[in-house]
């Protein structure tokens, strides 16, 4: 039973490292979004993978992740909206060259 | 210290064939090279993802997985590229040594993980049965008993972040016809 929660694990960190990746090398701020979403879905199903195979199984853990998917919601919606108004103010939506803070 | 007591039974197979699903969307994300693509590609990776919660037992977050991730996100996301650029190339990083640092530095970080995993003994718990009868009822009792002030609090935060979403979204179209009609009562 153990070793599924082992693979259960090993499963969620590819997903994590991948989408760690994607944050840091693509230029695109819609893909970044949406590798963070990628990071965002590993941790819950590292969570929901504890509730059934940890040492206490319990319904806890598919709260968490019911709770932490509505704050990945949350979070493109207004990520999304910020988005959209850089690209009115810029005419870009390359993460590369929103630098204002730079100078 | 690794070794591979992996047992071949349906659960196994089932898990097996969800992960090269899951993983193999994640990896053409990172390769497509149109944004579209890689967006629908991410979708079939939450859509395997709900697979393998219902492996899980969380016929629930399954579902809300499918309806908030693989609909409404990926459906937001396709918003976001037709509301800035069409049909725009994900440009291959202009500095190549910044993209082969990152690799190292997430195989590097997935080396540890998988490392600690691995080297983990994890108590074998006896085998109860399921988690519960009806997960969706029970789910349900723990959010509205126990969890009750988090969920308030979360509902708060969801409306907060909605509002928030529409003010910073509207905001400038509104300045902007301000400016416009400014600029034609100048002319007129």
């Amino acid at each position: 039973m153990s070793s599924m929660l082992a693979s259960y694990l090993t499963l969620a960190a590819i997903l994590f490292c991948i989408g760690l990746y994607g944050v840091l090398t693509k230029r695109s701020a819609v893909i970044v979004l949406l590798s963070i979403e990628l990071m965002l879905n590993a941790v819950n199903l590292n969570l929901i993978a504890f509730s059934k195979y940890g040492v206490v199984p319990s319904l806890k853990g598919q709260v968490f992740s019911l709770f932490s998917i509505a704050i990945a919601a949350a979070e493109v919606a207004v990520g999304i909206a910020i988005l959209i108004a850089l690209y009115r103010n810029r005419g870009t939506t390359n993460v590369d060259e929103f630098n204002e803070l730079r100078n | 210290m690794f070794e591979l007591n992996f047992v071949w039974n349906g659960h196994s197979i089932l898990f097996l064939i969800l992960a090269v699903c899951i993983i193999s969307g994640a990896v053409f994300m990172l390769h497509f090279s149109k944004i579209i693509h890689m967006v629908v590609s991410l979708a079939f990776t939450f859509i395997g993802l709900a697979g393998v919660y219902v492996l899980l037992e969380a016929e629930f977050v399954a579902t809300v997985q499918i309806l908030v991730y693989a609909g409404a996100i990926s459906i937001l996301m396709i918003f976001g590229i037709m509301m800035t650029k069409h049909d725009q190339l994900e440009e291959s990083p202009r500095i190549q040594w910044k993209g082969i640092l990152a690799g190292v530095g997430c195989l590097a970080l997935f080396g540890a993980i998988f490392f600690a995993i691995r080297s983990t003994s994890f108590p074998s718990i006896p085998a109860v049965g399921p988690l519960a009868e009806d997960n969706t009822l029970e789910l349900g009792k723990q959010i509205f008993t126990a969890h009750v002030i988090p969920f308030e609090l979360l509902s708060v935060l969801l409306t907060v972040a909605f509002i928030g979403a529409i003010v910073v979204a509207k905001h400038d179209a509104e300045e902007k016809e301000v400016a416009g009609s400014a600029t034609r009562e100048e002319a007129e």
